[in-house]
């Protein structure tokens, strides 16, 4: 691991008097999967949000290794500097579909959008980087020209994932990709994602409220309440292992299968 | 301003007060610096409902002169409702000569059609225009669009594109085709054919854009280029009928479709009745129009 792909340094989120998140140190790697846990109101959607830069800061920094510059500041990017990055070198998978599909325009025109947004012009290529990417996410060819809205809920979340990978990202942020999901859907999705992650060596920081979700997928924990990092360590360890009282109450609260 | 020349006795030359007109042309004329863009004007209540031309109409106020001559045209055609009304409209509050010849008009107010006799240097096109921004259908936030507009962020209407070919196999979008103005912004032409669309390109007119519901007005200055947005493998095509105008024999001009019976029999004639009329004067002859059926076919094109 030689530097880092995200920096992070003393970032904090306020609305109005009330702490969004606060105090926010982390570095994160090329391929490494960083999740963020903690329950609802702990200030994990505002800290994903913070760092994507769709919301702005109010305090600290966050550096970002771009393509052609190294570590830049955020802060310091023009607005179509980073919306080139938000559907380049980025991703977003929402929870809700909904928000992350175009569910009116088909599947293989949902993947071909951000191809398109750099220019491709070519409608058999941009059909075809849509079939394949369609396979790649175990969704059969034929549905290629359905509407997402005839597509089952894990299906919906699969798609997603493919029309962020199809620009070849670096990073892709996720806000609780599976909690709409049942169980046996959300194991295969994770299995998916699991693989997907490591071959193109994708680096991932997801939120999520599931402990589980937390140890198939992720490298690294970090645990949050009231809007601050309580605890940050390698994944196992944490859970096996937690030491901060708040972590503890968490890991003990999950009912073993 | 000096009105006597008109014959509506209360109202100031051209309906609109003179305050009014000045804002409208000062809008104009940012527009006509920026080809493509909307600016927002202050729209005023009109004496007939949105969707008829109100845009349009605010436009041609406030740039109509007492030496200007008019022609108004709705689909084409000289002698329908809209077209009749509107210029009977600027005849009772202008007094300006009107004329059904696209040649001798200076300023021609269209609903959904350019003429087909080519324009020429000095003439204004004032379209109407029921909804201005292209991206609608994509982007319902308008700080969205704006954004994407000022960051040239199009890509999202080849989307729309993509998605016709997927579901018909073929762009199959035929009106309100999206143009790129002058290689930045993304431009709505309003509801012309795209048959029109190549029209626009390189125009020696001065093309006008007036939306009264959404209070936006657009330009294309005089030799501008208008690229209509395709695919590589899906180049961008005009419409193309298997048979010329059943009246004047025209190959080369917009046909709309008449159905004669419910027999299933129908016939082809030019959108733009000034070309056509004019065509079948100069002696031009289509399939139904020989001089033994002329009688009997004579009303089908009114």
């Amino acid at each position: 691991m030689s530097r880092p792909l995200l920096q992070v340094r003393g970032l904090a989120k306020r609305y109005g008097a009330r702490i969004g998140c606060e105090g926010i140190d982390l570095d994160l790697y090329p391929g490494e999967v960083l999740c963020i846990a903690g329950e609802s109101g702990s200030g994990k959607s505002t800290l994903l949000n913070t760092l994507a830069f769709q919301l702005q800061p109010d305090e600290g920094q966050i550096q970002y290794d771009l393509k052609d510059r190294g570590l830049t500041d955020l802060g310091t990017l023009t607005q179509a500097q980073l919306r080139e990055l938000w559907r380049t070198d980025w991703g977003f998978v929402r929870q809700n579909p909904r928000d992350g599909l175009r569910m009116q325009v088909s599947a293989g025109a949902n993947i071909g959008e951000r191809l398109m947004a750099v220019g491709a012009r070519h409608y058999g290529d941009i059909r075809g980087a849509a079939a394949d990417w369609l396979a790649r996410v175990e969704i059969p060819e034929e549905r290629l020209d359905d509407a997402p809205k005839s597509f089952s809920g894990g299906m919906q979340q699969r798609l997603q994932i493919a029309r962020n990978l199809v620009s070849r990202p670096r990073l892709v942020f996720m806000d609780e990709p599976t909690a709409g999901l049942d169980v046996s859907v959300q194991a295969r999705f994770l299995d998916l994602l699991r693989g997907l992650a490591a071959e193109l060596d994708l680096a991932v920081i997801l939120v999520t409220h599931d402990l589980a979700v937390a140890r198939l997928l992720a490298q690294r924990l970090i645990v949050m309440r009231h809007g601050r990092i309580v605890e940050t360590g390698l994944t196992d360890q944490v859970l096996d292992d937690p030491q901060h009282p708040y972590t503890q109450l968490l890991v003990s609260s999950v009912l073993a299968a | 301003m000096n009105n006597t020349s008109h014959s509506q006795p209360g109202y100031n030359f051209a309906y609109l007060d003179e305050h009014t007109k000045r804002m409208i042309r000062r809008a104009l004329l940012k527009a006509v610096a920026l080809p493509g863009y909307q600016v927002p004007f202050g729209g005023r209540e009109m004496p007939l409902p949105y969707g008829w031309g109100t845009g349009g109409i605010q436009v041609t106020a406030a740039v109509i002169g007492q030496s200007d001559c008019l022609k108004v045209i709705d689909q084409g055609a000289d002698d329908t409702t809209n077209a009749v009304n509107i210029r009977s409209f600027f005849q009772k509050v202008t007094g300006v000569r009107t004329t059904e010849a696209t040649r001798e008009a200076t300023l021609i107010q269209t609903r959904h059609r350019i003429p087909e006799t080519p324009l020429q240097d000095g003439q204004i096109l004032v379209f109407q225009v029921p909804i201005p921004e292209p991206l609608r259908w994509l982007e319902p936030r308008e700080t969205e669009t704006r954004t994407m507009h000022a960051l040239s962020e199009y890509g999202v209407m080849h989307v729309k594109l993509f998605e016709d070919i997927v579901r018909h196999g073929r762009i199959a979008t035929t009106y309100d085709y999206p143009v790129i103005v002058n290689g930045h912004y993304l431009m709505r032409p309003s509801p012309i054919p795209k048959f029109d669309n190549p029209k626009l390109h390189q125009s020696p007119a001065l093309q006008l854009f007036g939306a009264g519901r959404e209070k936006r007005v657009y330009a294309v200055p005089p030799y501008t280029d208008v690229r209509s947005l395709d695919f590589e493998d899906h180049p961008f095509a005009i419409e193309r009928w298997s048979e010329p105008c059943a009246l004047c024999g025209a190959t080369e001009s917009y046909l709309d479709e008449i159905i004669l019976d419910d027999q299933g029999q129908r016939m082809f004639v030019c959108s733009d009745t000034e070309y056509c009329n004019t065509r079948q004067a100069e002696g031009h002859r289509g399939t139904q129009n020989s001089p033994t059926s002329v009688a009997g076919l004579a009303g089908a094109q009114a």
